[in-house]
């Protein structure tokens, strides 16, 4: 690729990315009313959004092969814990991550 | 209020959304520096000048993309197929958007730059983040989404200028945003009285993960969860009322939602 391919092709990618963003706003602007439909889903659709993303988050893990689902549940598991423990965000995210650290570079 | 008192209090407010913004952002400093240094290392060693890394992190600002368009810049010229792909990486934004309608708007040009950096993380924090009453609520997203923007840009220009220097031990700390992710989803489930959704969410995405693999999985899971979210509306809809009233009736005046 030639150097002005090349800042073609990166522009593309932002023209698009910032098409998902900008989008919804563009299409319901702001001085008419969100049609109920919508307004529903901007109510509901982040809870599922955030249980997408976890599972986003460990699309590489192998449930199939060995034992390497393994950290992944225990440190979730413990952030679990701790946060319903302490609820303190910073502490829940911290801990499991370190546990997770330990997991993959000592145990498994 | 002369307009030297008034400079002072306007500046007193954007520094106490500072504060305010700045402990949310700390669990993403930690990820988008090493997940952007990663990405800085790997445009490095794929040949590229740390130029790149530098304006691809502040322009698309979309850590899998950016992955992904090293992978296109090293392939056949394709700027359609560039673009189709990004649309669908990249579609969860659109989620986003729906849900942010009212949130992001009436900010003037931080608006603007809300919604051209509405990453995952981004979002999540400026959903579920309690923003206490006394401070401004668009200068507290601004900084969650600027501070952000800037952990990945730094991330990526250092792992892009010392590339293949750097060397350590940093196994497994890629987690701390799979740890982030689990906080919010647990914050949101406690925050809310009926679960359909959050459940939900995870399940439809789980099946499809299993059905399509981690390479395709998210548009037919996101289709997936507005397909049936539409079916069960009314019944939700009906729940989520109900149960509002009833939250309503034994917490009066508990915490803003």
């Amino acid at each position: 690729m030639t150097v002005a391919q090349q800042v073609i092709t990166v522009a593309v990618v932002v023209l698009a990315t910032m098409l998902t963003r900008f989008l919804p706003f563009l299409v319901f602007p702001a001085g008419r009313p969100t049609p109920k439909y919508i307004q529903y889903l901007g109510k509901v659709l982040p809870s599922a959004v955030f249980g997408l993303l976890i599972i986003y988050c460990l699309k590489d893990v192998s449930i199939f092969t060995g034992n390497r689902a393994l950290p992944e549940l225990i440190s979730i598991a413990l952030v679990i814990i701790l946060h319903l423990w302490k609820r303190q965000m910073l502490l829940s995210i911290a801990g499991g991550t370190v546990c997770y650290m330990l997991l993959v570079q000592f145990v498994f | 209020m002369t307009g030297e008192q008034f400079k002072i209090t306007k500046h007193r407010e954007i520094h106490r959304a500072f504060r305010a913004a700045f402990p949310h952002t700390i669990p993403i400093f930690a990820g988008f520096w090493f997940l952007g240094l990663t990405y800085g290392v790997y445009m490095n060693v794929s040949g590229f000048s740390f130029i790149y890394p530098m304006l691809m992190s502040v322009t698309i600002f979309a850590g899998s993309m950016e992955f992904v368009t090293v992978n296109l810049l090293l392939g056949a010229f394709n700027p359609l197929q560039a673009f189709a792909m990004t649309l669908m990486i990249n579609a969860r934004h659109l989620f986003y958007g729906i849900s942010m309608l009212e949130k992001y708007r009436g900010y003037g040009w931080r608006s603007f730059y809300l919604i051209f950096g509405m990453c995952d993380e981004s979002f999540s924090i400026n959903y579920t983040a309690m923003i206490p009453k006394d401070i401004d609520k668009g200068w507290f997203m601004f900084f969650v989404t600027a501070l952000n923007h800037f952990y990945w840009f730094f991330g990526a220009a250092l792992g892009g200028i010392f590339g293949s220097l750097i060397h350590f031990d940093t196994e497994g700390l890629d987690f701390v945003m799979t740890a982030m992710f689990v906080v919010i989803f647990l914050e949101q489930w406690l925050k809310e009285k009926n679960h359909v959704s959050s459940l939900l969410g995870l399940a439809l995405s789980l099946i499809c993960l299993i059905a399509f693999g981690g390479g395709n999985f998210i548009i037919p899971a996101m289709l997936a969860i507005l397909f049936l979210l539409t079916v069960i509306r009314r019944p939700l809809e009906v729940r989520i009322g109900l149960s509002a009233d009833i939250a309503k009736k034994t917490e009066k005046g508990g915490e803003q939602p």
